[in-house]
């Protein structure tokens, strides 16, 4: 539109321009993603660190041990939160492996049972709630004489009423 | 080892069982025997007809004392004739086929309702002379006992030691039907296997068969309100009552000798203790309550104190507490594991579960010496039950994989396996003497 040399020189004073313009707003298209980021990452409320665990119902015990154990929190965790506050009744059922004596089994499936239902208490779920029964040895899942069937049958077994 | 024609016994009283028993669930196999077992010529009785006897009786008076692993009958094959009472009896006869003992009877039909009448008489073959003579009568439906009867009057001539052949026995069966599901049932049968009959059926677990001791009733117990519960049932007219059903544990009923109370297990007050119940009343007492699990109640013969497992020493032991007082005496020191004690008649030995080195073996502990002496050779060995004459214990354990019943007499000689064909057996518990 205007003269050839003029135009040429404000093509490239233009152009120049262009890309200045062009630099600067990455710059801030670039601020502005950080300040983007910095403002979804910023909390709204205070959460657990740690994802919530999937529901699980039975929990397993070490061979002679009535303890709970440490890969067993987190499970027992998401029961309690389930169970809390609610008027919802459960049984605790505990199981013994087939090693020893049939009545002193009834007797270790009962203090696993027990221990279960000490967690869940300490957690908030209301005792009243809670049955404990144990059936010993009397009803394995897994009816080998190896240790990797006696490690499914120490258990206790969590049902909804 | 075993000569050809003990072999042929064996094989021929096993076909002898299996043609008696063909209804019976259990059978019965011999593992070892003692050394120099007793020859005995039982001669088949007598009979006159019409038709042949309902049961081969000198054949199960033969199986009785085989079993006991005391005796080598003679084979048929080889007797030399066949007397059936004492003016035919040649006592050359039964010295040139190496019997010691000889036993003959006949069978006579008689009016009335006990139409088979066994008259049979014991000789001394070395002696010369005859021991007893004695009779047994019944109907078609006792021919087993009266052929036990035999053997226990034979057994009791020659041993001095009163038999134990007419006894019961109760056990548990369970039969898989989905994931941790099991039908339970619970069986009574004569102590050879014969005659199995169902008493109880659950859905839920059965455990822990006890006999009164007049033998009259049983006490086991139930979970069938899904929750364990003792009851105990009159045999004869299946009647039950349901004796305790508290919060917690019910289980492992014990008789006292007089029948007029019972021990038991419950974790109502807050863990396993044993408790004595009176049957009357159905009043409860606590013995030697404490933080440990107590369990597996038994009766000393005065019913002055009770034989019991515990963990207060840390691993289950077993203790003896003295009613009147509380006092409180451990009984084991040998092995990681005593548990389930079962007592002698006379008080004076006990048999148990016992692990030492790993394995659960059933071990003798005598209590007057306090020596423990391993009875089986078997491992995951549990639920010891002493014959009342207390020659045989038969306990459970585990064969091919499957629960089966075994009996190893009480120095450890003599073991036999009770087979099942069909179910995983467990829990055995020996009937007292059926008279007094």
């Amino acid at each position: 539109m205007c003269k050839e040399k003029t135009s040429k020189l404000l093509s490239i004073v233009f152009a120049a321009a262009f890309l200045a313009a062009c630099g600067s707003s990455d710059d801030e298209g670039a601020s502005g993603a950080t300040s983007d980021t910095s403002a979804s990452s910023a909390p709204v409320e205070q959460t657990s660190t740690a994802p919530a665990a999937a529901l699980e119902y039975v929990f397993y015990f070490d061979f002679d041990q009535a303890t709970v154990r440490e890969d067993s929190r987190a499970a027992l965790d998401a029961q309690a939160a389930r169970l809390r506050g609610t008027s919802s009744k459960v049984r605790l059922e505990g199981h013994a492996d087939e090693r020893g004596t049939r009545e002193y089994n009834l007797a270790l499936g009962e203090r696993r049972a027990k221990a279960i239902a000490n967690y869940l208490s300490v957690q908030g779920v209301e005792a009243g709630n809670v049955e404990v029964v144990s059936y010993g040895e009397e009803k394995p899942v897994a009816e080998g004489h190896d240790e990797d069937s006696y490690a499914k049958n120490r258990r206790v077994e969590l049902k909804d009423l | 080892m075993i000569k050809a024609r003990r072999w042929g016994l064996l094989v021929v009283a096993l076909l002898g069982m299996f043609a008696l028993n063909a209804r019976a669930e259990l059978t019965i196999e011999i593992s070892k025997g003692v050394d120099n077992p007793t020859p005995i010529a039982i001669v088949p009785f007598a009979w006159a007809g019409p038709g042949p006897l309902p049961e081969d009786l000198a054949g199960i008076v033969d199986a009785d004392l085989y079993r006991c692993g005391q005796f080598r009958p003679v084979s048929r094959n080889s007797m030399l004739s066949r007397p059936s009472e004492q003016s035919q009896v040649f006592y050359r006869d039964w010295r040139a086929i190496g019997a010691d003992f000889l036993v003959v009877g006949k069978v006579t039909q008689v009016p009335g309702p006990k139409p088979y009448q066994l008259q049979f008489e014991l000789f001394d073959v070395v002696k010369q002379q005859r021991m007893t003579i004695d009779r047994a009568a019944g109907d078609v439906s006792q021919m087993r006992d009266i052929a036990h009867y035999v053997s226990d009057v034979v057994y009791e001539k020659i041993t001095g030691v009163r038999g134990a052949f007419s006894t019961k026995i109760l056990y548990v069966a369970a039969q898989k039907r989905g994931r941790g599901e099991f039908n339970y049932r619970l069986y009574r049968a004569d102590a050879d296997g014969a005659r199995e009959k169902l008493i109880l059926e659950s859905s839920e677990p059965l455990m822990s068969p006890a006999w009164s001791p007049d033998a009259q009733q049983i006490a086991y117990v139930s979970f069938e309100n899904r929750r364990p519960g003792i009851y105990r049932q009159h045999l004869a007219t299946g009647r039950r009552e349901k004796l305790t059903g508290f919060p917690g544990i019910n289980s492992s009923p014990a008789w006292s000798p007089d029948g007029q109370r019972m021990a038991m297990t419950l974790s109502k007050d807050g863990n396993p203790e044993i408790y004595v119940m009176d049957l009357r009343t159905r009043a409860l007492t606590a013995v030697a309550p404490n933080r440990a699990i107590d369990t597996e109640p038994q009766w000393m013969p005065d019913g002055k104190s009770i034989v019991f497992t515990s963990d207060r020493g840390g691993k289950p032991q077993i203790y003896q507490v003295t009613l009147a007082n509380g006092w409180v005496e451990r009984l084991t020191f040998d092995g990681d594991y005593n548990a389930r004690a079962r007592l002698t008649a006379d008080g004076k030995a006990l048999v148990m579960v016992h692990r030492e080195y790993g394995d659960f073996h059933i071990a003798m502990l005598d209590l007057i010496r306090g020596k423990t002496q391993i009875l089986t050779s078997t491992s995951l060995d549990e639920s010891p039950s002493i014959a009342p004459n207390a020659s045989m214990v038969m306990y459970a354990t585990q064969r091919g994989g499957q629960g089966i019943l075994a009996a190893v007499s009480i120095d450890g000689r003599v073991k036999y396996f009770l087979p099942s064909k069909e179910r995983a057996v467990r829990e055995p518990s020996w009937s007292p003497f059926l008279t007094p």
